[in-house]
């Protein structure tokens, strides 16, 4: 059921700028993983290109179920999400932003609302459910992100800086929904420039240098 | 001084008496400026969420032509649908010409750059990052493009509206294509140059003061849309 994700010598260029220069490992279904590294270092693409909304130069990505590397349809990329550093929500209420995953799957009316009312219990976000997402503070901006990516029952799950312009207490609310979503058997895979914070949450340490992937 | 507040006092009395010459006239102005616009919209925001969202060759170039035709003179456009629909114009057997269908079909014309163009400018202007972030939750390409429109709501709206305004104060087109026939094409704006030339200041007047209520009224729900979709971000 759980996924696992392998990649193999991934490069990336932005205007013949090379960001990525072979990258290479493999993230092990319900491990957490955070990535660090200097601005700049390709964090954010290397999120982008494992959760396969853009495409590497060269490479592989792939994703692996009960031995079977799968194919990369629809199918698959429903089963997987990232959340954006700033992560982009739409002009429209808390509710509406939490609810589209799950709309756009066509689930029905009534299951929408039990899961939204749920999921935002859990980022502690209720309270906030009819007010006005681009209205929210940076924190609870982040929170709304986290919620819309969890509500459809991710499988991986990528976090990218999710606490980067975020005060203590969101810092808080944030880093314990990260454990639940593990002991839900949830990959997760973060960014995060607080060392801290990733030998706190994560159970292995990554660096982005010189376009490489290594252990850190 | 005194003439003046004479007739617009009379005028005054034909609108708050909902004198039924004024109301026809008045509906059909409404109904063929609508209708224009329902046609260009329909028509129009598909082409222009193509140039938004898709990369089709000669984007850059279609884009500037709509934008150029937003300023399209509408006498110009009431010429060029008058020789189509004149009796020896390629489409002189429809019989159209002089007919309220000859005037829905020029203020389509001319709406429909201004549909084009704006609808455009509001799709490309949404954030990159809402397509971006609908990719993340698991959208197909056709969801990802009405997540992005439904984004550019505010802005479309806008569009269309400001094409309505554009159309129901437009005068060049309409008169050429519907002939101001009393009882079947007259329009606000043909009926006050024609009454106006006439002499018959009252109705002109009358006239007058309800496009300008109309033209308030949609400038006051043009700037409700536009403080809808101007939330901080
Ligand atoms: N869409 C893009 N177009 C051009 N350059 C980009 C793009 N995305 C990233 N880059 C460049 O790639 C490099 C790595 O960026 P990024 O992956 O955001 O780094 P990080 O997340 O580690 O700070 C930067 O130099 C950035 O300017
Ligand atoms: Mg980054």
């Amino acid at each position: 059921m759980s996924l696992s994700l392998k990649i193999e010598n991934v490069w990336k260029s932005y205007n013949r700028e090379p960001v990525l220069k072979g990258c290479t490992y493999s993230f092990d279904k319900g491990g957490i993983y955070a990535l660090m590294g200097q601005n700049g270092s390709g964090k954010s693409t290397l999120l982008r290109i494992c959760s396969m909304i853009e495409k590497p130069d060269k490479g592989i990505v792939s994703y692996i179920s009960a031995g079977n590397v799968l194919e990369q349809d629809i199918s698959l990329k429903r089963k997987i999400t990232l959340v954006l550093p700033t992560v982009g929500v739409f002009n429209d209420s808390v509710y509406r932003n939490v609810a589209y995953g799950l709309k756009i799957r066509g689930i029905p009316y009534k299951e929408i609302r039990e899961r939204v009312c749920n999921i935002l219990e859990l980022v502690k976000l209720t309270h906030k459910k009819d007010q006005h997402a681009l209205t929210l503070s940076s924190g609870e901006t982040q929170r709304v992100g986290i919620a819309r990516a969890l509500i459809i029952k991710p499988e991986m799950l990528f976090l990218d800086e999710p606490t980067a312009s975020v005060d203590t207490a969101n810092t808080k609310i944030i880093e314990d929904v990260i454990p639940e979503m593990k002991s839900r058997g949830i990959t997760i895979i973060l960014t995060t420039h607080d060392q801290l914070q990733a030998k706190r949450l994560a159970d292995q340490l990554l660096i982005v240098k010189d376009g490489k992937l290594i252990n850190g | 001084m005194e003439f003046l507040l004479i007739s617009f006092s009379k005028a005054v009395s034909l609108v708050l008496g909902f004198d039924r010459e004024l109301l026809h006239i008045s509906l059909l102005s409404l109904k063929v400026s609508g209708l224009a616009l329902i046609i260009a919209t329909a028509t129009g925001l598909p082409v222009a969420a193509l140039l938004g969202l898709k990369k089709i060759p000669f984007r850059g170039l279609l884009v500037s032509i709509f934008n150029t035709l937003m300023g399209l003179p509408p006498v110009v456009v009431g010429l060029f649908v008058y020789l189509l629909l004149s009796r020896s114009g390629p489409l002189g057997f429809l019989g159209l010409l002089y007919t309220p269908s000859a005037m829905i079909t020029a203020q389509t014309i001319l709406s429909f750059p201004i549909i084009v163009s704006l609808c455009h400018a509001a799709i490309v202007g949404v954030d990159p990052v809402i397509r971006q972030a609908s990719l993340t939750l698991g959208a197909t390409e056709a969801q990802v493009a009405a997540a992005i429109i439904r984004e550019a709501r505010y802005g479309i709206m806008s569009g269309i509206i400001a094409g309505f305004g554009r159309v129901m104060a437009e005068i060049g087109a309409i008169l050429i294509v519907g002939g101001n026939i009393a009882g079947y094409t007259r329009v606000m704006t043909t009926t006050i140059a024609l009454e106006t030339d006439k002499g018959n200041f009252e109705l002109a007047l009358a006239l007058g003061i309800i496009l300008l209520g109309l033209s308030l009224i949609i400038n006051a729900v043009l700037h409700l849309v536009q403080k809808k979709g101007t939330i901080k971000r």
